[in-house]
This record gives C-alpha cells, structure tokens and sequence, in this order.
C-alpha cells in the first residue's frame, strides 16, 4: 500500500502539469480523486494496524553500506499517511480554485504532489537513510513552495530563511542518526534499519553514551529546526508568504510535525533517558508558552494560526516529553484537523475580502454561511470546547501533567496559560469574523475584480469548502464517536510511540468530562478565562507592549544580520585567499611551504654529514661553489636587468662546471647551451622593458631575502642528509650495466632518454610542442589586439 | 597496451590537428578525438574489472628500471572521468563559432591537455608524473592566454607562478627521494622508504611532493591561483579545467600517500585533514560572499577538494590507529571509498555547473547574479539542468553528491573524527546556500528593469544543451544508481589499500623480477644503429 501510494503520487506529480494543461478547470478534482482514493485504502488498513499487524516491505538500495529502500506502516506511520492523502487532495483542490488561471499552477500542483510523496516516504520510511532523504525533500519543496510568488522578496527571503534552517537542522539530524545507527551496531558496521534501531539494547548501554548523548542532542537539534521550536521557530511565520493550500498542508498538519513524528518514531528507543526528556520537556514548553503569548498578540490570521501552530508543537515535543504516548497521538490528530481546517478558512476568507487582519472582519456567517460553520466548529476544536476533538486532546494532555508528580505543576501552569491565550486565538481567528455586525467593505483592495466587487464575499464552490468541513466534521464526529476511527488512530499510534500497546482509557469528549477531574476542571476555567482575554485584548496587547518590545530583537531580525556578516566574512576571506597580489600570494604560498617542510624536517632532524661531503673536495670546487654563491647572493642586489641577467648566467656556467667535475661532460654542454640561450633572449627582452623601479621598502626587501635564503637553505640541508643515505642502490646502476647488452647503445644518458624512459622524453616533446604551440598563438592574439588597442 | 591508449591517442590527434591541412580539420579531429575518448577509457575500465589491475612496462624495461604505466580500478575511473569531461567540454565547444586564427592552436592543445590528464592518472613513475603535470599545465596555461579575454592574462600568471612553485617543489622532492632511495618508480619507492628504516625521513621525503600536489589541487593556503585563473575563462575552457586541473593533484596525493608514502600514516593523514577542514571551511565562506556565478562555482572546487581530502586523510589516520584488523580495513575502505565517490560525482557535477554558466552566458551575455534573472521562467532547460547540478553540489539527497557525503560524514563520525566531520557538515549547507542564491537571485527574481532582453540562442545551442543535458543525466543517474557509482568507488578503494598487492603488482609482474637477472639478450638487430 505505501509504495504503490508513493509511486501514484509520483506518477501524479509527473503527470500534474500536463493535466493542468489539458483540462485547465477541472484538473484539481481529477489530481485530488485518487489520492483520496488512496486515503481510504490507507483507512481500510487502520484495523489491522490497531490489531497490531503491520505491512512492511524491503528491497535492496546500497547493500554494501547496510541501506534499503524499506517501508513499514505502523500506527504512527498511518495515522500520519492519513493525514497526508486526505488534507492533501483538500489543498490541491482549494489550489486548482483560488490560483485558477496562474500560469505556474500546473507547476505548483506538482510540487505540491512531490511534497506530499515526500511526506509520506518519510513516515512510511523504515530505513535511516531512506528517511533522511524523504526529510530532505520535504525541506526543498517546502523552499520552492513557500517561494512560489518568487516576484516577491518577502517570499523569497522567506524561502530561503526556511530552507536554511530546516536544511541545517537537517545536517545535525544527519549527524546524529549516523551516531545512533553506529552506537546500534556495536562495532558491526551501523544499522540503518529503524526497526532494528528500535529493538537495539546497545543503545542504552552505558559504553554507547559517548555517541549516544551526542546523537540525541543533534537528532533534537534537526526536529526542532524543522519543528519550528524557540530559538528556530522564527522560519514558520514567515512562511506564512506560501500559498494557503501550502500553509495548511506543509506548515500547520504535516510537514512541521515532521520533527514531532521522528521524535516520536524514537522515544521507545530514546525515551526514558534523562537528556532526551528533559529537551524535549524544556524546549517544548517554552516553545508552548512563548509562541502563544506572541499569538495572543497578533491580529494577522495566517500570523495568528501560525504562532499557535508553534505552541502546539511545542506542546506535542512536551508530550513526548513526558512519555505521555496517548495524549501526544490524540492531540497531534486533533490538531492537524482543527488547524488545517483554520488555514483553509482563513484562506477563503482572505480570498473572499482581501481583508488579511481579523480585527476588520465581523458578521460574514449571513455571507459565507458554509464556511463559518467550518471555522467555528475548528475554533471551538481549538479552543478545546467539549464535545470538539480538541478538548479531548487537551483533557488528555493535562491529565498525563498532572499524573508526572512534582515537576508536572509548572507544567500545568504553563499548559493552561497557553490555552487561555489558545482560547483568544482561536476566537479571534475563528469566530469574530462571522459574527456581530456585518462587514463594512465598501474598500475592496485594488487587485479584486470588477465582478468579485459586485457579488461581494461568499462561500466558494465545493472545492475549496469540502476540505474545511471534512476537516471539521472529523473534529466533531471524532469528539462524540471516536470509535468510529480516532480511536483506533491513537491507540495504535500510541502504541508506536511507546513502544508497546497502551492502556485503554476513555477516549470520546463525554468519558473525559464525566465524571469530572480537576483536569476538567482546569480546561473548563481556560476556556472562560480565554474569553474573558478576549475580550479585554485591546487592554492586553497594550499592557504587554513592553514585553513584546523587549524581545522584538528576536531572531528573525537577527537573522538579516547573521547573513550580512556571514557574506562580509566570506569577502574577507575571499580576499585571504586570493592573495592581496601576486607576489604576496607567491610569498604566502613560500612561507606554508618552508613551515611545513621545515616541520617534517625538525620532526625527523636529519643531519647533514658535513664531514663526509667535504671528503674528497678539491680547491677547484670550492671556487666553482663560490662562483654558485656569489651570483645567487648578488642577482637581486644588482639594480639593473641586464645585471641580473648577467649574474645569473655566471650562475648557470658555475653548474656547467660543477656538471663537468662530476663526470658528465654532455650535461655540462646542454647546459652552457641553454644558459647561453636564456642569456642571450632574456637580454634582448630586458633591452625593451622600462628600468627596474625600487617599489618595495627595506623592511619588504629583508622579509623577502629572509623567505628566499630559509627555502634555499632548506632545500640545501635536505639535499645534503638525505642523498646517499642508504645503501640502496639507485636504479640508474642497473642502466648503466644494461645499457650496452640490453638496450645497444653505448651512451647511457642516450640510451635512458630513448629507452629506458622514452615515454618520459614523448612527453616532453608534447610540452615543448605545447608551449611552442601556446606562445605562437599568443602572440597571434597579442598582435590583434596591438592593432586595435 | 591498451592501458596506453587513453595517452596515445590524444597525442597523436594533438599531432594530426596541428599537421592537418585546412581550418577545419583541427576543430573536426578534436570533436572526434573527444568523442571518442570515453570508448576508449571504457575498454581500459572494462578490462581492469574483469581481469584486474594493467602494468605496462613500457619498452620492455621491468619496473623499476623502465617506467610503469598502471591501470588499475582508480586510475581507470579517473581515465573514465577524463574523457567525459573532455567529451561533453568539447561537444560543447563545437557549438561555439569557429575561429580560425586559434582553432588549430585550441584543438591541439586541448588534446596535449587530455593526453597529460590520462598520462598522470596512469603514470606509476613519479617523474612520469612530473612530465605529465609538465604538460598538463603547459597546455592549460596555453588554453588560459588563448582566447584573450579581459584579465585572462593577469589570472593567468598567478596561475603559471604558483604552478612553477609546484613544479620546482615537485623536482625537489623527486630529486630528494631519488637521492635517498635510489628509485623513481612509485610502488618501489614504498618498498625501499620501508628498507630505510627512518619513517620521519620518509615524511621530510614526502613533504615537497605533497605541497606541490596540493598547489594543484588549490588546497589551502595554495589556493590563490584558482579563483585568479578560472573565471575570466570561456565556458567550455573553464569547465575543463575545473573538472580536470585540480583532481590531477588530488589524484596525486591519494595515490603516493598509499603507495610511495605510507610510513607515516597517522601523521600524513592528520595534516592532509587539518587541510582538508581549513581548505572546506575557507573555500565555501569565500564562496558564499561572491556575486558572479564563475566566481562561486571556484571557490566551491577548492571547498569540495577539501572533501576529498578528508576522506583520503580519514583513511589513513584510520589505517594507523585502528586496532582491530578487520575494523580498519573495512573503515579506511569506507572512507577512501567516500573520497573517491566524492571526485567521481564533484567530476561531472562541476564541470555541467561551469557549461551552465556558459548557456547563461550565452543567453544573457553575463554570469553577474545581479544583471540576471528570470530565466527559470525564459529557460526551464537551463533551469532544470542548473538545477539537478546544484543540488547535486550542495548534496541534497538522494542527488550524487550526498551519497559522498553520507560516506564521509560516517566514515568521520565512525573514527570520532568531530571537527572535520562538523565542518563537512556545515559547508554542506552552506554550499545550499550560494547554491539557492544563485537559483533565487538568476532563475526566480524578476530580470532587473535595464537587463537586456534575452539573446536569441543561435546556432550551435543544440550541442550545447546536449553536451549540459548529459552530464546532468549522469549525475542524477549517480544519484539514484548509487549502487554501481559505490561498487566502483568501494573497488577502487580497496585497490588502493591493499598496497602490498599493488606494489607486487607493479614490481613482480614485469617482464623480468627486479633482482638483477638479466633477460636473454634480443637477437641483435643488424638494422639498429650502435651508439
């Protein structure tokens, strides 16, 4: 079932744009249909899985590196397949209507299909790897989504903003499942199969804490980047600039729970350890808190859903947390129903009114009738009124708080604070709009049509209204009934997340109000609370704008900085090492070079046997030695070029001789030949060129003399301790002793150059052909451009 | 012989395109000679698979005496590589105009360039290396001046200085080692460092030759030559180079550091890190901070070098410090395995970004990111070739790249090998960075108001776009084939690893053994010339 869904997206993906093409108006419902096709299958599967038998399959990918393309469709893994393949179709179909007629909406579509394979590949994933490239791709399409309107810079700076977050937290989460999958393997080469990850006992063994406590604060790190969790929180609201079918499919039911879901899909694994608790506890609920308090502050819908999204993360990481398996199943369902349906509410109500603020929209339910059911029901899921999903899943929540003992009561605390500001949120971004007065919107903005402005606002057509109440009535019917099919999604979910099945409780609305606990309690004295909030927000926001302005150097400023400094180091550093000049890039490279030769050298500390060089030497190579020094030491002292030149062509003559004495007179005469060449040209170049000017300054000179006599000197000292160090023979022995009965010829050196090596003498006839040919051509093109200066 | 073929025949086409009468006949031989190169290479690599590593002892003359030329699984890919990016620069070229008055010169040295490439990635001897390096720059400095565009020249020099300090050290250090140890050829040179007896005289030995490996490789603080000599070049020029220059030093430190050099392992090993950390870090910061896509696409080569680096550094701290036998090999295999994986993607990835860069070139007239834009929309094919590339760069999975990083990064946590891993890490995502810049800034932005409209692409496009096309092919095929691209780079490294057996190889299966028996004396030639 998952591949052959994965495979059906991709084929739907493939296929999106040329659908978009062909049947411009209906190729949403023709995209949606199938998925939600798939969808059902996925729901006919739920029985099985609640009983505890789970699909899974495995195909080969790397054998050699232990990696496999395998799938498995746990309870988890179903409950979020769900979620895919039905507020999926929801987004495509709402997309196909209120981008009808962009020319990229065939293009979107099948991002948005891509996205949606992703997801799903990353939930179903039963290999590390495997599940890390799903990750990965769920990132980049998120990037290209979110960036959709790429006219914008808004849109693109916040597409990047959140690739680069997520892509980061994806490197550490990379980092750390290699760790994990090492610290499993004991040794054994690593184990990439999640499953077998699970079952590992190494893991909790104390000699694996060295990689272990590393990997689970760096998995942590690449769940929470992507889960949006304080400090990383700061992409999500800004990816708010996405397309509405994009906000409620990716930031707010699936792919930000992507970081809960792996958090999840290792507790049994991970939980119970001190550090990965006390993370997820800590993070999730400053997160919780924090975000909700920036919420109650907004009055921007998509700004206010998307903060609230970042508290319940937070709330779900605090969950996991606590090991509380059923509350964190049962609110993570709640939640991608009651806030999906929000986004799309908010979309269609935007859409409708151009209007993006709540504040200016009042009394639309005589209007859109349809679509203020849908958002009401949602809010009230949100704001946890019985009989709503959402007050079973916040019922739940507190009662697994109140159950953690001492710690749990600030816990609490922070818990039902959030939900008074939850409770506001979700008034104001659910309700307010659809009731009191009726709207006043004699200003429609300017890119609404001439048509748009005469029909005013209204429910739209089904495609955009079936997702919203879908989403609702699930809320509802899941609230009253949830045997029908939330039941078996916790349970089983639950039992993914802690490892083994989980003790029945009661689950609906009415079990969880009745008999009532001091957690009904509680959730009943929020919700009067939030409404009390609500009314009183204008005081409120007033009243808390020296908070709000203490922490607005928050990170999303912070973050146009960072990418400033990073650009202005990378210029420093470019300019490092690209070398000021070419002399300073050529004394740079000299400096490395005589410090890492010198360091071998000092290591090993060879030392020249001085006495037995000297043996044998004779007054004539004293003198020739003298003549080398005395040229190289005045070749830069001399001012002119005709005077280096000149110097340097004693220097040559002096090797000739050294050549000579040692037995080699044909080198010795190639030698005076090419000096006697290089003089001659080098002469007639210098003759042409202008003086030579003194730029740099003594200090500059003696630096330089200082750099060229250590690489000479070295040089020198190497070539004296090393040569004839050992009592090896050299090959050139054996050429000489073969070069007459092996190779015919009686001049050795001939005989190497044709013979022995020929292949090394081909080559240099290239390179001198080469630079024949390079020269030649160079001046050819030097000459054109003399004749058009 | 055939181990030979991928350097004779480009030579002998270097010949025939300056020999040849008539102003198309060099652009023709190139264009054939190009084409067909990759046949060729896949001859060698078939028969190095099936039958094990070649040694050509070339002239008859037994190694070490004569000089050997080796083909065995690493150098066959690296030959392989080669030619494909000689195929694909070239096909693209050919959709260039012609020029007459530098064609010949062009073709031929393009040629001598591909000859010295498979000529260094064969060569067992280390001053057979250094003829082919000789080469190698002579024909590229050649190729740098010809086209005589703007600073070219300028660039250029640092290019030709710092490659003169490369050779000068390389001479050195050949000169020093021959000194020591009386030997030239690679695998004796191994052998006979042991029988010296000193491992930190083998490391002084060492030294000089990898630094001037390194200066070709552009590691740091050798780097300056690189961002100075590539981006002032034309498209398909550039992207030769940048596939081909500096892995031929690479190349040359993976192959003498397990070969020739392996005294001192851990020591090689942890400087050959520290480079390959600093230059990953440094090379994708200077990266990231560019505004013109050539100048980008540089300072991501030596970035990514330092990847190869790490893993070729990784394997040899891990060969000599881990203690169970069975562990270590299998690991140092993983690690070199990765940094080989890492040249064979980097190969092809980088050289289609740098043709990308041409096709935006030719179609906008510029590469600066702030006169572009809006070719997502007018150029979907540029797009979805850049595209494949980037991500492939950056290392985005399940593109080629992240397999290379998947294995170094295990291989690097696997030895506790923190910082460097850390820093692969991070440079990965930034590398995303300027990847997505470039994507955000030329294809999505809207084409600023005084951009000039895009240019028609006219003839010659097609070649172009094929030659760009299949490179990005292969590349994703590398990334969703993973399988075959990690069979070949596991192999290769595990012909690298096993030293003993290669240098056997090179040393026993020649002609005659190198005890100093002496073979039958040919029947005397009455033809052949006496001395």
């Amino acid at each position: 079932m998952a591949l052959l869904a994965l495979a059906v997206l991709v084929v739907l993906a493939v296929a999106a744009p040329f659908v978009q093409r062909a049947a411009p108006r209906r190729a949403g419902a023709i995209l949606a249909a199938p998925i939600l096709l798939l969808a059902a299958g996925f729901l006919a599967e739920l029985p099985a899985v609640a009983g505890g038998t789970f699909a899974s399959s495995s195909w080969p990918w790397i054998p050699d590196l232990g990696i496999a393309f395998a799938l498995r469709v746990d309870g988890l893994a179903l409950l979020f397949a769900i979620l895919v393949c039905t507020v999926g179709p929801f987004s495509i179909l709402h997309a196909g209507e209120s981008l009808a007629g962009h020319p990229r909406l065939g293009r979107f579509q099948s991002t948005l299909l891509c996205f949606m394979a992703a997801m799903l590949g990353l939930v179903v994933a039963d290999d590390l790897i495997l599940l890390f490239a799903f990750w990965e791709l769920t990132s980049f399409t998120s990037f290209l989504l979110i960036g959709f309107d790429r006219e914008r810079a808004d849109a693109r700076r916040a597409a990047l903003q959140a690739l680069l977050v997520t892509g980061g937290g994806g490197l550490a989460l990379l980092a750390g499942l290699l760790l994990l999958a090492i610290a499993a393997g004991t040794g054994s080469g690593p184990v990439f199969s999640v499953q077998g990850l699970l079952e590992s006992e190494a893991l909790r063994e104390p000699a694996a804490w060295p990689l272990v406590g590393p990997a689970i604060v760096l998995v942590l790190a690449g769940c929470f980047a992507k889960s949006a969790m304080v400090p990383l929180h700061f992409w999500l609201p800004n990816a708010m600039e996405a397309p509405t079918p994009v906000s409620a499919l990716l930031h707010s039911s699936t792919m930000v729970k992507a970081g809960v879901y792996l958090a999840a899909r290792l507790s049994p694994a991970l939980g119970g350890i001190a550090l990965w608790d006390n993370l997820l506890l800590g993070f999730g609920a400053v997160t919780m808190l924090g975000a909700a308090f920036a919420a109650s502050r907004h009055s921007q819908l998509k700004k206010i859903l998307a903060y609230t999204t970042v508290s319940s993360l937070g709330l779900l990481m605090l969950l996991l947390g606590l090991g509380a398996a059923k509350a964190a199943a049962a609110y993570l369902l709640a939640h991608a129903l009651f806030k999906g349906c929000l986004f799309y509410c908010a979309g269609i109500l935007t859409e409708e009114t151009h209007v993006k603020y709540a504040e200016k929209l009042s009394g639309l339910a005589r209007l859109m009738p349809m679509t203020a059911v849908a958002a009401i029901l949602g809010a009230l899921s949100m704001a946890g009124a019985f009989p709503l999903f959402g007050f079973s899943g916040k019922e739940l929540a507190l009662k697994a708080e109140l159950a953690a003992g001492s710690f749990g009561l600030p816990l609490v605390i922070a818990t039902v604070v959030t939900a008074i500001f939850t409770v506001l949120a979700a008034v104001l971004a659910g309700i307010k709009p659809f009731v009191g007065a009726p709207p006043r919107l004699d200003e429609p903005s300017a890119e609404s049509h001439a048509d748009d402005r005469a029909a005013g606002p209204r429910d739209p057509a089904w495609p955009r209204l079936l997702g919203p109440l879908v989403l609702a009535g699930a809320g509802l019917v899941a609230g009253l009934a949830p045997g029908l099919f939330a039941k078996p999604m916790v349970m089983s979910t639950a039992a993914s997340i802690a490892g083994s099945a989980v003790p029945e409780s009661p689950l609906s609305a009415l079990g969880l109000l009745w008999p009532p606990t001091l957690a009904t309690a509680l959730s009943i004295a929020a919700l009067v609370l939030g409404i009390v909030l609500f009314a009183l927000r204008g005081a409120w926001r007033r009243a808390t704008d020296p908070i709000a302005a203490a922490s607005a150097f928050g990170p999303d400023r912070r973050w146009n900085a960072a990418l400033d400094g990073l650009m202005a180091t990378g210029r420093l550093v470019a300019t490092l090492l690209r070398g000021p000049t070419l002399t300073g890039a050529v004394r740079g490279a000299l400096i490395a070079i005589v410090a890492i030769i010198g360091l071998a050298a000092w290591r090993a500390g060879p030392r020249p046997d001085l006495k037995e060089a000297a043996e044998g030497t004779t007054l004539l190579d004293g003198a020739v030695v003298a003549v080398l020094v005395i040229s190289a030491i005045a070749a830069p002292m001399v001012g002119s070029r005709m005077g280096t030149i000149a110097v340097l062509g004693g220097a040559g003559a002096a090797l000739a001789a050294v050549f000579l004495l040692y037995g080699a007179p044909d080198l010795s005469m190639t030698t005076i030949a090419v000096e006697t060449l290089v003089v001659v040209i080098a002469s007639l170049v210098a003759a042409q060129l202008p003086r030579i000017k003194t730029i740099s300054g003594a200090a500059a000179r003696i630096r330089d003399l200082g750099i060229a006599a250590s690489f000479g000197l070295l040089v020198g000292w190497l070539a004296l301790s090393v040569a004839g160090r050992s009592e090896l023979k050299p090959v050139s022995d054996e050429h000489v002793l073969r070069s007459v009965p092996e190779a015919y010829g009686r001049n050795v050196v001939n005989v190497i150059l044709v013979d022995f090596r020929a292949l090394d003498t081909l080559g240099e006839i290239f390179v001198l052909g080469a630079a024949a040919v390079g020269v030649t051509a160079m001046l050819g093109t030097a000459r054109r451009r003399g004749a058009t200066p | 012989m055939t181990a030979m073929l991928p350097i004779l025949v480009p030579l002998l086409a270097a010949a025939l395109a300056l020999a040849l009468p008539g102003d198309r006949a060099p652009r023709l031989v190139l264009l054939a000679t190009a084409l067909f190169l990759p046949l060729v290479a896949l001859l060698v690599m078939v028969r190095v698979h099936e039958s094990g590593a070649i040694v050509v002892h070339v002239g008859g003359w037994a190694a070490p005496f004569g000089i050997a030329i080796v083909a065995d699984r690493f150098a066959s890919i690296m030959v392989m590589l080669a030619a494909i990016v000689g195929a694909a620069t070239v096909l693209f070229s050919s959709g260039e105009a012609p020029d007459p008055r530098t064609d010949r010169a062009r073709s031929t040295l393009i040629l001598a360039l591909l000859a010295a490439a498979a000529g260094a990635f064969l060569a067992g001897d280390l001053f057979n290396l250094y003829v082919w390096f000789e080469l190698l720059l002579v024909s590229s400095f050649g190729l740098a001046v010809l086209e005589g565009r703007g600073n070219q020249l300028a660039g250029g020099i640092v290019y030709v200085v710092l490659s003169l300090l490369s050779s000068t050290l390389f001479l050195v250090g050949a000169g020093l080692c021959y000194g020591a140890v009386g030997t030239l050829n690679l695998a004796d040179l191994g052998v006979r460092l042991a029988e010296l007896g000193n491992p930190r005289l083998a490391t002084v030995l060492a030294s000089p030759l990898l630094i001037a490996f390194a200066i070709k490789a552009a590691v740091v603080p050798f780097v300056a030559w690189l961002p100075a000599a590539y981006p002032p070049l034309s498209s398909a020029i550039g992207a030769l180079f940048a596939g081909l220059l500096t892995k031929v030093g690479v190349y040359a430190i993976i192959r003498t550091s397990t070969i020739a050099f392996v005294q001192e392992p851990e020591v090689i090993g942890f400087a050959i890190l520290t480079a390959a950390g600093a230059t990953m870090a440094l090379g994708v910061l200077a990266a990231v901070s560019q505004a013109e896509i050539r100048r980008i696409l540089s300072f991501h080569i030596a970035s990514q070098i330092g990847y190869m680096l790490m893993g070729t550094g990784l394997a040899l701290v891990i060969v000599a410090t881990t203690p169970s036998e069975s562990v270590r090999a299998e690991l140092a295999t993983i690690a070199l395995g990765g940094a080989i994986l890492y040249i064979l993607h980097h190969i092809i990835v980088k050289t289609n970004l740098f043709l990308v860069a041409g096709l935006i070139e030719r179609r906008r007239g510029t590469t600066e990111l702030k006169a572009l834009g809006g070719l997502a929309q007018s150029d979907p094919a540029i797009a979805a070739i850049f595209l494949i590339s980037a991500l492939s760069l950056a290392g985005l999975p399940v593109f080629s790249g992240f397999w290379a990083k998947l294995v170094l990064v295990r291989a690097g946590l696997d030895a506790g090998a923190w910082i460097v891993t850390g820093i692969a890490l991070a440079t990965g995502l930034l590398t995303l960075l300027s990847m997505m810049k470039i994507w955000v800034e030329a294809f999505w932005r809207e084409p600023v108001a005084a951009a000039p409209p895009p240019r028609e692409p006219g003839p010659g496009w097609r070649p172009m776009l094929a030659a760009s096309g299949a490179l990005a092919a292969i590349a994703l095929a590398i990334g969703l084939g993973a399988r075959p691209a990690w069979w070949l780079a596991r192999g290769a490294a595990e012909d690298m690893l096993a030293r003993d057996a290669a240098a056997a190889r090179v040393l026993e299966g020649g002609p005659e053994t190198p005890t100093g028996e002496r073979r039958e004396p040919r029947a005397p030639d009455p033809e052949e010339p006496r001395r």
